[in-house]
């Protein structure tokens, strides 16, 4: 085979385009690749014709079904080729669960409010001093809408450092090592004579966060808040640098809201969060859950030291045993577990759920978050954090 | 050069290498467009072996080079031979050499470069690139991926001293990952990408019978077939093809000829590495056995 046919050239090109209205990125050099290696390949054998496309065009082996399913309606419309039933039928896409969602998730649903009740106007003003603090120790779950709205704004102001790692890269400067690269390079003004000794030592580097957050029923007060907490902090985070902020919900089921939290505008964000999570306000399996995570995440996600938050109030409907065993599995692969747990505000809690009571041998911090000010005092935490396991360890 | 991708998988074959079609068309392109093979897939199902069965394959040299954390220039690309070096200047003094520009280029001549695995890479023996095998690049840093991505662009590498050095031509190059980290998007679009999955049981039948020789059939279906069946099991860590061959050479050393849940529970350490994992097979080693009986 020469190089393709204005025809075929074409086709691909368009196929390209159907790939990205799917949603994957493909990028015009990955076309160009494509079409150079169909001038290589027998285009007439399927098999060959589907590999090619896919190791040209794809990236990313989650997104393999996806791919298959667009290549197969493509492809076969067209009517040009017949392709194996056992390379397709393996990929097909289950059916969209077609679900009633609540509204708009991250907010009060607007159906709830009743019509006798009018929606109390959301003032936009700064807030005074005292106001802000009386805000910040209001619980979440006792906020009015506007008050939410005040504390939301709040969130998103809040600054922090991540906390750091010592990498194993080097940078110059510092004296941990003998530099002799540069060293050498001084030592030609001096004939060869060694006379400043120049030292590197080891880069600092934000530590990855990962973010599991409780949407089940008993959480759903706090659960807004706590997303718009994760979307706030997603943003901080990676303004201050750190690339890496990974969150999941979970409650029977875990998702990954990584890239959708990614979204510049929280209410794109959140509504969007409101689609893809199936389990929301549902029943709470957290040791099935984390089992999931540490099967199909932990090992990609936590690498370089992560720092885990569990935000949970430990309701736990599964095996107490699962939660403990999969509980000791991710600590010993992370640097440090934090529980954020928003109960723990109540005066007199006491954390006896068999949940937790399971899950508790096992945290390096079990910390609130039902306010304003105790997700500052995690800021606070978390900046302090030792650059070793702390000493709960 | 294999001319198509049959030729491709059939010249695989004959170095030992079972691939399936996805991965010899990768293959193929790869060699063909010259572009870098990225390979993705769960540890132990033959990455690192197919770079070396390439080599093999286009008689040429392979070089490896391990990716870790803080893998940096000196040790991935080229250092200097400082202690010579500065032997060299006073060597020159010695002769009465006061020309500061002349020592200069004396001590940093090619003499004293220390080539590293990618350096290495761009040379050409007897006219045939190397295959530069880029091992676990997940281990590595962003900051070497960067580096990386203008390698893998250009096959040229400036050394400030000398100048730039580009391939006569660019090797094949091999990347694997075990995705503890999420490589680049840049760096991935670059490469051809393939995602090595667990062989069927047909695939990993033919694996172990060519490279565990002198295996009997039987005992080799059944140990296939039990290692199929574990795979479905929910497991921290499935064995992959190079446990399973392992444990095929194991059952032969022992001089079974046969599976028995004996045997399978005081050999299941080769198979898998969690003690929670063997504790969970042991409990089903019966099952597992009986099921994979009836498979075969």
């Amino acid at each position: 085979m020469t190089l393709s046919t204005p025809q075929l050239l074409r086709h691909a090109v368009a196929f390209v385009r159907s790939l990205r209205s799917e949603g994957m990125v493909v990028t015009p050099g990955q076309t160009a690749t494509f079409a150079r290696a169909l001038g290589e390949i027998s285009i007439f054998d399927p098999e060959e014709f589907f590999y090619a496309a896919m190791s040209s065009l794809l990236t990313r082996q989650e997104d393999r079904a996806k791919f298959a399913e667009v290549f197969r309606k493509f492809w076969q419309n067209l009517g040009l080729e017949r392709f194996p039933a056992e390379l397709l039928n393996q990929t097909a896409l289950p059916p969209k669960a077609q679900k009633a969602r609540p509204g708009e998730v991250g907010r009060e649903p607007r159906s709830s409010e009743g019509s006798s009740n009018q929606p109390q106007p959301v003032v936009d003003r700064a807030l005074t001093y005292s106001e802000t603090e009386v805000l910040k120790q209001k619980r979440f779950d006792q906020m009015s809408e506007a008050e939410l709205e005040a504390a939301r704004k709040l969130l998103y102001s809040l600054v922090w450092n991540p906390p750091q790692r010592r990498t194993r890269r080097l940078k110059a400067s510092g004296k941990e090592q003998l530099d002799l690269r540069r060293s050498f390079r001084r030592s030609l003004k001096h004939q060869g004579e060694l006379v400043v000794l120049e030292r590197r030592s080891r880069k600092h580097k934000p530590r990855p966060i990962v973010a599991l957050a409780d949407v089940s029923g008993s959480m759903e007060r706090y659960a807004r808040m706590l997303l718009h907490f994760l979307h706030a902090f997603t943003l901080q985070q990676t303004r201050q640098g750190v690339r890496r902020v990974e969150s999941f919900t979970f409650g029977t089921r875990l998702t990954r809201i990584t890239h959708t939290l990614k979204k510049r505008s929280v209410d794109a964000a959140l509504q969007e969060v409101g689609q893809q999570v199936k389990d929301w306000s549902g029943g709470t399996r957290i040791g099935a859950c984390l089992h999931s995570f540490n099967q199909s995440w932990g090992k990609r996600v936590l690498g370089q030291g992560a720092i885990v938050l569990i935000i949970s109030d430990g309701w736990d409907q599964g095996e107490p045993g699962l939660l403990a065993f999969e509980m000791e599995r991710l600590q010993k692969s992370c640097h440090r577990l934090i529980w954020l747990n928003p109960l723990l505000g109540t005066p007199g809690y006491q954390p006896l759920t068999r949940g937790l009571v399971a899950a508790l041998p096992y945290i390096d911090d079990f910390l609130p978050v039902h306010n304003l000010n105790s997700l500052e005092m995690l800021v606070e935490v978390l900046q302090g954090l030792e650059r070793r396991p702390g000493s709960t360890r | 050069m294999p001319k198509s991708v049959e030729e491709t998988q059939r010249a695989l074959e004959a170095h030992h290498y079972i691939a399936d079609k996805g991965l010899s068309v990768a293959v193929f392109l790869a060699l063909k467009l010259g572009r870098p093979l990225l390979l993705e897939g769960e540890p132990g199902v033959g990455k690192t072996e197919i770079v070396k069965v390439l080599a093999e394959m286009l008689s040429t040299r392979l070089i490896r080079l391990q990716c870790y954390e803080g893998l940096d220039i000196s040790h991935a690309v080229y250092e200097w031979d400082y202690a010579r070096q500065l032997m060299q200047i006073r060597l020159l003094e010695a002769s009465g050499e006061r020309d500061q520009e002349k020592v200069r280029h004396e001590v940093f001549s090619q003499e004293f470069l220390l080539k590293r695995p990618l350096l290495q890479a761009l040379e050409s023996q007897n006219g045939k690139a190397p295959v530069l095998l880029i091992d676990e690049l997940d281990r590595a840093d962003e900051e070497f991926e960067a580096f990386l991505l203008e390698f893998l662009s250009d096959w040229q590498i400036t050394v400030p001293e000398v100048g730039t050095l580009k391939a006569e031509k660019p090797p094949v190059v091999v990347i694997t990952s075990n995705r503890t980290r999420e490589i680049h998007d840049a760096l991935k679009r670059r490469c051809m990408y393939y995602w090595i999955d667990y062989p069927s049981f047909e695939k990993e039948y033919r694996i172990v019978q060519e490279k565990v020789p002198g295996v009997p059939e039987k005992l080799a279906q059944q140990a296939v077939a039990f290692v199929q069946a574990l795979r479905k099991q929910d497991l921290y860590k499935a064995p992959g093809v190079a446990e399973t061959l392992d444990w095929a050479s194991s059952l032969l050393a022992l001089g079974q000829t046969e599976l028995s849940p004996e045997v399978i529970e005081e050999t299941l350490g080769v198979l898998l590495k969690y003690q929670d994992d063997v504790v969970k097979a042991k409990n089903q080693a019966r099952d597992l056995l009986a099921r994979a009986q009836m498979s075969i």
